[in-house]
């Protein structure tokens, strides 16, 4: 459907975008998810063709369109701003790119009418965008690229400009409308929670280099790397330096704690050359899958008593931050389960723990 | 007394005393004001009063007395029967002779200088700064320094001494202007709004025409009145690349001024003066609000 091959950009000296590969199958929903500056929004720009790689191709369809003009390309795009034309009606706003293209004015009107159904815009035809709030500036935002009927969608941050609550919602509705339509979709963001939710696949980038590409629950079980690792998740994974080992077939993680130092069993077995012996890693698990055990007892395998230093309650989870050795880390209790500078029985499950090469920063297992 | 109704009084008299004044710093700013609008004003009164007075009645009062039999007169002489040089057919002619020149070029150099600015900001090109900067270089030309091969390349191109070669003139010194105007309000622009259009087919002049300039009144407006003062308040251009029934108003009056001999009718001179300055006092009184709003689009953020 869409492939981008090496595509790279640079202004001047500086590299934005750097050999990105890229493949959307018919109706995917790829999310293309990184901070600001991550070139994410160059590279939708440059796909949608108002902007121009420095080289590689953008191929939609087995057609090489890198040369072609925006509308030659059979896509729409959603942007941040909205970009209604303001001296336009809702109708005319809708309405303008079948003019241009010299669609009859009959067959204009009955797709006007028909997305209008879809997106809840009726009412609102005859207004200016000037007249319209937020969130219906945005549903005719998404009208004017469904109304053409593209091959694909390109969305530029759409929900940025919305307030949380309706974002929530028009997140939502966009789940819906893609289960509806089937369409394929290109969308960029930098908030993960609609890269999780809304993603068939999502595109983790940093600093014009895509990180890692995958199912939301594959990238967020498995992050790739340490950026990865940070970006995805709020709160994010914990990363704490340690030391492979092997002890009874199995690997370990050995973290240092105030000259002693507390062993931490994986699922992993120790024969496949991984572990040699002190290898230095960053050791990972998340918050929420650091368990709270019933106390007052010795520890075993896995179990760390710990003293907790901050709790933030959510109303959901208490945030408790605690520390082993010298490094912070923060797990996902059930609400009400702790306090500061009480002492609690913490499980880390060895299938959860992660371990990342300290040089390279790459997933180890 | 009890406490209270002292503390009471006390703070009506401190109110008393702030009002007062407060009613003393407004005078003053008023008076101020108040003086200055009249010096402004003046000059103006001086010529209603002296075109509505025979003259007789100029030689005998002073300058700032009342008209005591107003008359038209001096308003019909000026307008129809005023010698201009050796013609005596008043100001009229050349009053058409103006519209039909000034019109065309308001309008033509107005839509150029959006046009430039829409294609300065929304495009990119090599070299965009310094083309933008050799044009605004036009708005710094001495005209007077360029006025003799100016003439002179009119003359190659059959348009010296008409009013198509003057209006051209003014077209092309009033871009470099008309094209900074537009270009500041334009940098305002949210740049996705081309890119929609890009993207919804649109090529370069449609999304000008279908876009960009629905959405440019403020800016226009300001352009056009820049551009009408200018053009009609010149004096330079018009006398240098016309002559004799085809000048331009300002031409004319100056003309008026110069042909009487003996006693110079003033009544009629301003009255004519009067008639000369009308459409730009107009314009300023109808659009200037729209051109103080226009001005200052995009030093703030609108």
């Amino acid at each position: 459907m869409l492939r981008v091959a090496s595509v790279e950009k640079t202004y001047g000296t500086l590299q934005v975008l750097k050999k990105v590969e890229l493949e959307a199958g018919q109706g995917e929903f790829l999310v293309l998810l990184g901070p600001s500056g991550c070139g994410k929004s160059t590279l939708l720009n440059i796909i949608a063709g108002l902007d121009t790689a420095s080289s590689g191709d953008i191929i939609i369809d087995d057609n090489v369109v890198t040369d072609l003009d925006p509308k030659d390309r059979d896509i729409a795009m959603v942007f941040q701003s909205y970009a209604l034309y303001p001296s336009m009606t809702v109708a005319e706003n809708l309405s303008f790119g079948m003019k241009v293209r010299g669609v009859p004015q009959g067959e204009r009107e009955k797709a006007v009418v028909d997305v209008a159904k879809i997106l809840k815009l009726e009412t609102l035809l005859a207004r200016k965008p000037s007249q319209l709030s937020g969130g219906q500036r945005q549903r005719v935002a998404m009208g004017r690229a469904l109304v053409r009927q593209p091959k694909i969608f390109l969305f530029d941050e759409p929900l940025s400009n919305l307030d949380a609550q309706l974002r929530v919602e028009m997140r939502t509705e966009l789940k819906k409308l893609h289960a509806r339509l089937g369409a394929t979709i290109i969308y960029v963001t930098h908030d993960q929670v609609e890269a999780m939710t809304l993603a068939t696949k999502v595109v983790v980038m940093h600093a014009g280099v895509i990180q890692q590409v995958g199912e939301p629950q594959e990238i967020y079980d498995r992050p790739i790397n340490t950026f990865v690792a940070r970006f995805i998740g709020s709160p994010s994974m914990n990363l704490l330096p340690a030391k492979l080992d092997v002890k009874d077939g199995r690997t370990i993680v050995r973290i240092e704690s105030g000259g002693s130092s507390v062993e931490l069993v994986t699922s992993r077995s120790a024969s496949d050359g991984v572990a040699n012996a002190g290898r230095s890693v960053l050791c990972g698990i998340r918050p929420e899958s650091i368990l709270l055990r019933p106390g007052g007892r010795k520890p075993a395998a896995n179990e760390i008593e710990v003293d907790i230093d901050i709790v933030e309650p959510t109303g959901s989870d208490n945030l408790s931050f605690f520390r082993i050795g010298a490094h912070e880390l923060l797990a996902r209790l059930p609400p009400g389960s702790s306090s500061v500078g009480g002492r609690l029985m913490l499980f880390f499950p060895p299938e959860k723990l992660l371990a990342y090469d300290v040089d390279s920063k790459q997933l180890l297992f | 007394m009890s406490v209270a109704a002292t503390l009471e009084s006390r703070s009506l008299r401190i109110g008393a005393h702030t009002r007062r004044r407060k009613w003393i710093g407004r005078a003053v700013v008023y008076l101020v004001l108040g003086s200055f609008a009249i010096l402004y004003l003046l000059p103006l009164v001086v010529m209603i009063f002296t075109s509505l007075k025979t003259m007789d009645e100029i030689r005998s009062g002073t300058i700032l007395s009342l008209p005591l039999e107003p008359t038209l007169e001096p308003w019909q002489v000026a307008w129809s029967s005023a010698c201009v040089g050796v013609e005596c057919l008043g100001i009229r002619g050349f009053y058409v002779n103006t519209i039909v020149m000034a019109v065309p070029a308001v309008i033509i150099s107005t839509l150029i200088g959006a046009l430039n600015g829409y294609a300065l900001t929304q495009f990119d090109f090599p070299r965009q700064r310094l083309v933008f900067g050799l044009i605004l270089l036009g708005a710094f030309t001495p005209y007077q320094a360029i006025l003799i091969p100016l003439t002179k390349s009119l003359g190659s191109f059959n348009l010296a001494g008409n009013l198509a070669g003057l209006a051209l003139v003014h077209t092309i010194y009033g871009i470099p202007f008309t094209t900074a105007f537009a270009r500041s309000f334009y940098l305002s622009l949210p740049p996705d709004l081309v890119k929609a259009a890009k993207i919804d087919g649109a090529g370069f002049f449609r999304i000008f025409y279908s876009i960009v300039l629905p959405i440019s009144p403020p800016i226009l407006v300001v352009s056009i009145i820049y551009q009408f003062t200018g053009i009609w308040n010149d004096f330079l251009f018009g006398s240098a690349l016309t002559y004799g029934e085809g000048a331009p108003i300002m031409v004319a009056l100056n003309n008026i001024v110069n042909t009487s001999t003996g006693e110079k009718p003033y009544n009629v001179h301003m009255a004519a003066a009067i008639f000369a300055a009308l459409p730009t006092l107009l314009l300023y009184v109808f659009a200037g609000k729209y051109f103080i709003r226009g001005l200052t689009i995009g030093s703030v953020k609108g």
